[in-house]
């Protein structure tokens, strides 16, 4: 992903003894609109802006961290459960699902990248593509959800489930919902930061000297993409190679 | 005690001495370097005062060799307390081969306590003097946790597991038991007592108290009535396993690996057949959730402690007697 | 030797260039962010502590004849939850360190001033979710929240206090995070790592923690809450679910979050220390080290709250030991701040008082905590008076002792104000008194065996309750002296120049209260943090 160092960005560096002292409107050189005040440079702020995010990708990781604690423990406890609930859910549906939000995370880059060479109208449109692929992703994932519940497969006061393993199969959709509601919602969460960065881009924010939220949304999206491709096989590939006896 | 207060509990089991024992050294151990560094402080505080505030502490930033001595001092003696500690705590989690056992079990806002001969109590359990008893039990709800501080004994009753606890009691009289695991409204009222008594004084109580059927009678019925017999043979060649003599061996399960029949294993068992299937065997044993209690399962134990293995001739479990069982290790 | 006699002219400063409501709800400034979380804050000790005088009134007497069981229960969840989520965790870090860190590392304000209000607002809505839940009906899990009761059969407020409480922890979050960017990215010209305040390397190490760990509980909060409110089956054992598994999620962030509670206060007895001998603090690097290493090792031992709680020996074992190394790094710690004594040039005003306060109680707290890694008296002594003791010598005579020193040491500063010396150090003295008389009894009570959360107790156990209780209210007088004096010293108190107790740093290189935007000028570093040996003293 390019690293968007840009080419201005380098007065940046500590060693300025900038010098705010008449009146606070300090600059004697043109400043970017986009550069706050209590930094000293666009490259500084930029920076700022990269670690900040990867640090609250690391928390992200940490709060799902708990969910796959938990599948874990289970799994090892209940092989055959783990194996009979996987059955249930619909392995094309989530393939397709995985292939949308891979194919997401392409068009993103591809945005990112756009907004990196100052392309305001590609970088919306491929803003809008993601969009739609991320929308995509969330209507399947209704239906499936949607199906569950025909099922009565929603753990719960409703759930119904036959065989000796329902209970422990309750506790796999437990997680199932869990997890991929958590998703879902971080993708509903990313929608949203997307249209306020496609807004930006139309309301022509961007520069190839500052293109940080798009490159930040854009970690974003690839980290949700990331939780899925970890998803998607926990959840739905358990022992599909084998019939359980 | 001081007047009537007490400051220090009383020494009722075997374990007791030696906890304590590793408390007085802690308290030594612990007590010495806080002195120190109170002292040292103090010391400094006193002998390098300065009420004007205008000057400045010697140029002094640093001492490697220091650094290291008390890093690695507090560490050997960390390493000293944890093995000691660990030394006191086998002694604690690890029953010796032959207990009287005991069960139990806890829920909102009692303990049952259920003896092998059958006699059943609530929120008192009587013990012999001298004598190694263990506790096994668990929980119908929320987590509780025995506690008998006088033996220095704790675990925490886990609904869906078995915990235990031993103990040797030393001294005969009466002893606290406290829940010591936050169970809701009455969790303070989950207490009760512990008695030990002299051996022969424990007899006559045994005697005198109302007994139920022995546990391993009531298991024995509830073997027939839940139908487990027809599929447990006794000389095998059954759907299920033999179950004559296997309390305490070594199973060989379907997965490749064994696993100890122990208590655990055999509740396990009972309520989530396929967990630990037998090797050789099909999953074809229903589940029996919802159709026996903890106290049942309990019976069902004893009941199948008491097979003897499948050379001897297949016969009726005696009702026992109170002699303590063996505990297979 | 403090200050200036002469009123001086009211200069430009962050207080008083802008005045309306707005400009103080809508603040992005890190020291107005400060002031804002040192009311909520205290806000929320007060309520804490009022649910403590509930529990230390109704244990005087052996029966519970003050309050009904359930509200007791309720008391003591409560006391846990305000004083741990809404005191403990932020009150170092989003007071003191929103205020002094930018200031001390020569920044104008922290990385994300904007995510910083941001914090505080998530704080307050937590705060108004939690009180919500307490005020209509109350929660009576125990602050440790443990599954299934707090899943399937309390019948208190659970959820709405477990929404609040996740909200709240993303408060933390977000300020740990814009710590560890500020750290990193905003330091002045010259201020490498090893001429940080000792505070910021504690900050630092905090803020990994917070990041870390605090996202742990939050989806732990959730998984109870779903289990609560939808029925999912996550720790239900009547499912299978393993409500064991809940503890180890609960204390993975929770053991970790008492380092977010002691460390900061550490790094605050590393300044004043240092400025109150005029001297280095020794071992300036080792103590650095220290706060990192206790960062990290305290992410290994969680499981020392399960010793009783069904995990495998072996696995107690590992978690024993891991609990006696967390140990060293503390022990270090001390030593080096003893060191920093010898020699030096002591200098007892209030914040050096609290400094004593610490080394005292921190001492007995810390090494009663080996008692606990002991897994053979851990045994007897898990779940009783002996842990309440324990950790209430680190967390207030720790930490909250801390938090006081740094007040005191930073007040002037924030304030451009002085407050009483002498109803300071009173206040000092009457904390560390009341507090030793309030918990020290309970260590005796805890090895006779009293279990926690008792709300009636054997009439043996009466004597040692009512000792702690009379401390408690000397406590109680402690704590509420300062509000007086702090709020007096406002209006009347003498004015603060730049550097009211001749200490070095660069927060005392400029005036108090600080400019809006903190220094007129960059300031370039050129020495290490504690250069006292080096000034000629003058006292500003």
């Amino acid at each position: 992903m390019p690293n968007g160092h840009s080419i201005a960005a380098h007065a940046g560096d500590l060693g300025h003894g900038h010098d705010p002292g008449h009146g606070h409107d300090a600059h004697a050189h043109a400043h970017h609109p986009a550069l706050q005040h209590h930094f000293e440079t666009l490259g500084q702020q930029h920076e700022a802006s990269t670690l900040g995010m990867w640090i609250f990708l690391v928390t992200e990781v940490m709060f799902f961290g708990g969910l796959f604690a938990a599948y874990s423990l289970y799994r090892i406890w209940y092989p055959v459960a783990w194996a009979e609930g996987s059955l249930e859910l619909d392995i094309m549906l989530g393939g397709i699902n995985t292939i949308v939000l891979i194919g997401s995370s392409v068009t993103m880059a591809m945005a990112v990248r756009s907004a990196q060479t100052g392309y305001r109208k590609a970088t919306i449109n491929w803003l809008l593509v993601t969009m739609a692929l991320g929308l995509t992703f969330l209507v399947i994932k209704f239906f499936e959800y949607k199906h569950k519940w025909d099922l009565n497969h929603i753990p719960g006061a409703n759930f119904q489930f036959e065989g000796p393993h329902a209970p422990h199969v309750e506790i796999f959709l437990s997680l199932y919902f869990a997890m991929t509601g958590l998703h879902a919602l971080h993708m509903l969460i990313g929608f949203g930061i997307l249209s306020t960065i496609a807004w930006m881009a139309y309301k022509n924010r961007f520069s190839p000297e500052w293109y940080t939220p798009v490159e930040m949304a854009g970690l974003y999206w690839h980290f949700v993409d990331i939780v899925w491709i970890f998803l998607f096989p926990l959840l739905y590939l358990v022992d599909r190679a084998h019939h359980f006896a | 005690m001081l007047s009537g207060i007490p400051l220090f509990p009383e020494q009722a089991s075997t374990l007791a001495p030696q906890v304590d024992n590793l408390y007085f050294f802690l308290l030594a151990v612990t007590a010495f370097f806080a002195i120190l560094v109170v002292i040292l402080v103090a010391v400094f505080a006193i002998k390098y005062r300065d009420d004007t505030g205008q000057k400045v502490g010697a140029p002094i930033t640093g001492s490697v060799p220091l650094e290291i001595g008390w890093s690695l001092i507090p560490f050997l003696v960390a390493m000293a307390i944890f093995v000691y500690a660990t030394v006191v705590y086998f002694n604690i989690v690890r029953p010796p081969a032959e207990t009287l056992e005991v069960y139990s079990t806890g829920k909102r806002w009692m303990w049952r306590f259920q003896h092998i001969d059958g006699q059943s109590e609530i929120n008192e359990l009587h013990v012999p003097k001298g004598q190694p008893v263990r506790v096994t039990f668990t929980s119908e709800d929320v987590l509780h946790s025995l506690y008998m501080p006088a033996f220095r004994v704790k675990a925490d009753a886990i609904p869906g597991r078995y915990s235990s606890i031993w103990f040797t009691a030393t001294k005969t009289g009466t002893y606290h038991l406290f829940c010591a695991e936050y169970c809701g409204t009455k969790h303070s009222g989950m207490i009760g007592t512990i008695t030990v008594m002299e051996p022969n004084d424990y007899q006559a109580w045994l005697n005198s108290a109302s007994a139920g059927q022995p546990m391993a009678a009531r298991g024995e019925q509830l073997f027939q009535q839940l139908a487990c017999s027809s599929c447990h043979l006794p000389d095998g060649g059954g759907r299920g396993p033999s179950l004559s003599g296997m309390f305490g061996k070594q199973i060989q399960l379907a997965n490749g690996t064994s696993v100890t029949a122990d208590d655990s294993y055999i509740r396990e068992s009972i309520l989530t057949p396929h967990a630990k299937l037998v090797n050789g065997y099909q999953a074809v044993m229903p589940t029996f959730q919802g159709l026996v209690n903890e106290e049942g399962v309990m019976s069902l134990i004893e009941y199948i402690k008491s097979l003897p293995p499948a050379s001897a001739p297949a016969a009726a479990p005696q009702a026992a007697n109170a002699t303590p069982s063996t505990q297979g290790e | 030797m403090t200050t200036i006699t002469t009123e001086l002219p009211a200069s430009r400063n962050y207080l008083n260039h802008q005045h309306t409501v707005a400009s103080w709800l809508l603040s992005k400034d890190h020291k107005r962010i400060g002031i804002l979380y040192l009311i909520t804050v205290t806000l929320a000790f007060f309520i804490g502590g009022l649910f403590a005088a509930g529990i230390r009134i109704e244990l005087t007497t052996p029966q519970g004849d003050f309050v009904a069981a359930d509200t007791y229960n309720r008391l003591f969840t409560m006391h846990g939850i305000m004083m741990v989520f809404f005191v403990l965790i932020p009150a170092v870090p989003a007071i003191l360190g929103n205020f002094v860190l930018p200031l001390q590392i020569g920044a104008k304000d922290v990385a994300f001033p904007k995510l910083n209000l941001l914090s505080w607002y998530v704080f307050v809505i937590g705060m108004i979710f939690t009180l919500g839940a307490m005020i209509t009906g109350g929660v009576d899990t125990g602050w440790t929240f443990y599954t299934p009761y707090s899943s399937v059969y309390s019948s208190s407020n659970v959820f709405m206090t477990g929404i609040g409480v996740f909200i709240t922890g993303f408060s933390s979050i977000l300020t740990g995070l814009n710590f560890m960017v500020t750290i990193h990215r905003m330091r002045a010209p010259g201020m490498t790592w090893f001429r940080l305040p000792l505070l910021v390397w504690a900050l630092y190490s905090t803020s990994l923690v917070q990041v870390l760990a605090t996202p742990v509980i939050a989806i732990t909060v959730l998984m109870m809450a779903l289990e609560r409110a939808l029925g999912f089956g996550i720790f239900d054992p009547r499912l299978g679910g393993d409500p064991v598994l809940f503890q180890h999620l609960f204390w993975f962030y929770s053991h970790p979050a008492v380092y977010i509670m002691i460390l900061p206060p550490m790094g605050v007895i590393s300044e004043v220390i240092a400025c109150f001998s005029r001297k280095n603090v020794f071992g300036y690097s080792f103590v650095a080290f220290s706060s990192l290493a206790i960062a990290v090792f305290g992410f290994l031992v969680w499981a020392h709250h399960l010793f009783v709680a069904g995990i495998s020996p072996y696995s107690a074992m590992v978690f024993s030991f891991l609990s006696f190394a967390v140990a060293i790094p503390s022990a270090v710690k001390t030593f080096n701040w003893t060191a920093t004594l010898y020699k030096g040039a002591i200098w007892i005003k209030t914040p050096m008082v609290f400094v004593f306060g610490f080394l005292g109680l921190f001492l007995v707290g810390g090494l009663t905590g080996l008692f606990l890694a002991s897994l053979g008296l851990d045994v007897h002594v898990h779940d009783t008076y002996f842990v309440v003791a324990h950790f209430h010598y680190i967390m207030v005579g720790g930490a909250i002792m801390g938090f006081f020193a740094g007040l005191h040491y930073w007040w002037p500063k924030m304030t451009g104000r002085m407050y009483s010396d002498s109803l300071g150090k009173l206040s000092g003295l009457l904390i560390f008194v009341g507090f030793n008389l309030t918990f020290f009894p309970q260590f005796v009570l805890g090895y006779l065996g009293m279990p926690r959360r008792y709300h009636v107790y054997p009439d043996e156990f009466q004597v040692l309750n009512v000792l702690s209780s009379a401390g408690a209210s000397v406590l109680a007088v402690g704590y509420l002296l300062p509000v007086f004096y702090f709020l007096f010293s406002l209006k009347y108190g003498a004015r603060a120049g730049d550097n009211p107790w001749g200490a070095t740093g660069l927060e005392w290189k400029t005036q108090s209260p600080p400019l809006p935007e903190n220094f007129p000028v960059t300031p370039i570093v050129n020495e290490g943090a504690y250069e006292y040996s080096k000034r000629e003293m003058k006292v500003a």
